[in-house]
């Protein structure tokens, strides 16, 4: 069973999910800054892979990117530095990135190298449904990642079923059409997640975009299975400071 | 991997916008709703009777179509072969990027859209795209990189003047590429009543098929009036600046099936191809996936875009469309690159023997007459894109250095 699997079926409630970028506040910060998030109560790590050009992503996301790729931040660096992780790293860990940095690395070579560090999964927002079927899910489930699709309140029922059937470990529910990192209309999306609740999909839901702290988490975990956050975190490392201190405040925030 | 193979009909990319290996729609699912809307109904709206009448008596009324094919006579004489000048400088607001606002403008009315975003580099899309909203009534906005804005000034005041709101983006390197961004993200963040005009033939399918069709009305009307001039539809070449390629794709559109045409694209190789500061993608670029569609992008080697380098605006875009990276793969174009130097030298040459002030990215095109081994019995067709006002300042700083 893979460990998102597990952490679903040991704790269906209030699951969360914190981003952060790659290489970002420093190059070689990446493992201390998920180390804290783990010993700070994050339950998935959901780990961004800077891009120049993040079209599903907000500012304060996007200028994160740009301070890890002028870090020096690559995918080949950012395997380096996983290579260990599983050492200390016990929580399910998620890849977010875009297709261009990965086709140049090598889609299938991604794949291999992703599952041979210890990651568990892939969010790739700009690998779409047909190419996903056609083209690259294969290297995907053949290496034994699993592949969570994005679904927004636009998203049909019917293709939603089908974005839910090919996901495996969680699915995304954008709390609505936006780029991350914008304040939500927090009554409409309760309506939204309780009908996705009563659609009674295969995987659990964790739920992103807008959520930045406790009553945003509570908000939308009255709903489903967890939440995702990331502008909000991002937001926190940028204003500098210890990285242990920032997370466990952090995190304090949003968990008590 | 390729999902279109058997490609006869260059005019048609498959269901999912594939040309070969190049198209798609790789965009995050908050844009699906908008682009699956399009994909859907812009071919049922395009062949509809009543929208294609709109269209064409806005061309003809508005826009000022059928643009002339005029035979240039000293330059004929000087390359030693027959060329025509497809004149699209002289459409409403100075080149043919009006050809697909007109037609993009009254398919968002039809979509019952009511707010239009767009994206602009020098400014000619945005101008082209605010004229059109004016016409309409409709609310523009266009998001411009902040670098652009300050070095394309009479083209926000234009903008502007048309009542459009001029959004400056901030993000990245401020230019063409980051400005595509916002528009996208803005469409992403309001989607229900914005319908979002991409200037040329990229972007997630149907947008590459969509903007060459509205564009292949220069190739149409060429077809008729070389019949007219020589008594043969065909030429044997089609010359046409690349950036993103949109005036390419209208002036190669019903050629692209007839293989005796020879489709020549010329992109702008800035100092020099291998000079670092260049925009000649399909020489410098690998296989990648920039603005949502599969294409050549001009990335490092790590898959960061980045940016490209040519004295004209119009021509300085990281990527190409799908249908040109298709047609580059597949040799059924030839490509070409002409630099900063050759397009001023040559802006200034057409100037004065043909009496027309082209613009910088025309001037790319000419630049490779003297390179191509012409007959005296072949007819060349050069899409004159657009005029050169808009770049009349840097015709200015060229002329002082020549004194």
């Amino acid at each position: 069973m893979s460990r998102l699997s597990e952490l679903f079926k040991q704790q269906s409630q209030r699951v969360l999910n914190v981003y952060c970028t790659a290489g970002f506040p420093l190059l070689n910060s990446t493992l201390e800054v998920m180390e804290s998030l783990q010993q700070n109560g994050a339950n998935i790590i959901e780990l961004g892979m800077p891009y120049s050009d993040p079209l599903a992503d907000g500012e304060v996301i996007q200028s994160s990117g740009n301070i890890a790729l002028a870090n020096g931040m690559t995918i080949e660096t950012l395997f380096e530095q996983l290579a260990h992780m599983r050492k200390t790293i016990h929580i399910p860990v998620v890849l977010m990135g875009y297709m261009n940095p990965i086709l140049q690395y090598g889609f299938e070579q991604f794949c291999k190298k992703a599952k041979e560090v210890g990651v568990d999964g892939l969010i790739l927002p700009d690998l779409p449904l047909y190419e996903f079927e056609h083209l690259y899910g294969t290297s995907i489930q053949q290496n034994g990642l699993d592949f969570v699709f994005l679904v927004t309140p636009e998203t049909p029922e019917e293709r939603l079923r089908k974005l839910d059937s090919l996901s495996t470990g969680f699915l995304y529910a954008v709390s609505s059409s936006a780029t991350t990192g914008k304040d939500k209309d927090f009554s409409k999306v309760a309506i939204y997640l309780q009908k996705l609740q009563a659609m009674h999909l295969k995987n659990p839901v964790l739920v992103g975009f807008g959520i930045k702290d406790k009553e945003t988490f509570d908000a939308v975990s009255a709903y489903s299975n967890g939440a995702i956050i990331g502008s909000a975190y991002i937001q926190a490392l940028s204003k500098g400071g210890s990285i242990e201190l920032v997370t466990s405040q952090f995190l304090k925030g949003v968990l008590n | 991997m390729h999902l279109f193979n058997e490609l006869t009909n260059y005019q048609a990319p498959s269901k999912e916008g594939y040309y070969g290996e190049f198209g798609g729609a790789y965009i995050p699912e908050m844009l699906y709703g908008n682009v699956e809307t399009l994909k859907t109904q812009y071919l049922q709206i395009m062949e509809d009777p009543a929208f294609k009448e709109e269209v064409a008596a806005l061309l003809k009324d508005y826009v000022g179509r059928p643009t002339p094919l005029f035979y240039a006579e000293r330059l004929s004489k000087e390359i030693g072969t027959n060329i025509y000048l497809k004149r699209e400088d002289l459409c409403h607001t100075g080149a043919h990027k009006i050809n697909n606002t007109i037609g993009q403008i009254i398919l968002a009315q039809r979509l019952g859209k009511k707010k239009i975003i767009a994206e602009t580099g020098a400014g000619q899309h945005g101008v082209a795209t605010a004229t059109v909203c004016a016409l309409k009534g409709m609310e523009c906005v266009v998001y411009m990189g902040e670098k652009d804005i300050e070095r394309q000034a009479p083209n926000v005041a234009r903008m502007k003047m048309l009542g459009a709101t001029v959004v400056p983006a901030a993000s990245g390197s401020k230019t063409l590429k980051d400005a595509t961004n916002e528009a996208i993200r803005a469409w992403i963040n309001e989607p229900d009543e914005t319908h979002y005009i991409i200037g040329s033939v990229v972007g997630p399918h149907p947008y590459p098929d969509m903007v060459a069709r509205f564009q292949s009305v220069i190739s149409e009307e060429t077809r008729k009036q070389l019949k007219e001039k020589t008594g043969s539809e065909l030429p044997t070449h089609v010359i046409a600046c690349v950036g993103g390629g949109s005036n390419a794709a209208g002036a190669f559109y019903h050629f692209l099936n007839e293989p005796t045409v020879e489709l020549v694209a010329v992109e702008a190789a800035g100092h020099g191809v291998n000079s670092g500061m260049s925009a000649a993608t399909t020489q410098l670029g690998t296989t990648g996936i920039l603005h949502g569609s599969k294409s050549i992008v001009m990335q490092t080697k790590d898959g960061q875009v980045v940016e490209p380098h040519s004295i004209s605006a119009g021509l300085d875009y990281p990527g190409i469309g799908p249908l040109h990276a298709f047609l580059y793969e597949s040799k059924r174009g030839t490509f070409m690159s002409a630099t900063d130097e050759e397009a001023l030298d040559w802006a200034f040459h057409i100037s004065e023997i043909e009496g027309i002030i082209p613009a910088l990215e025309t001037a790319h095109a000419f630049s490779v007459l003297p390179k191509i081994n012409f007959k005296p019995t072949d007819v060349v067709v050069v899409c004159l894109s657009g005029r050169g006002d808009k770049d009349l300042a840097t015709y200015m700083q060229a002329m002082d250095l020549k004194k």
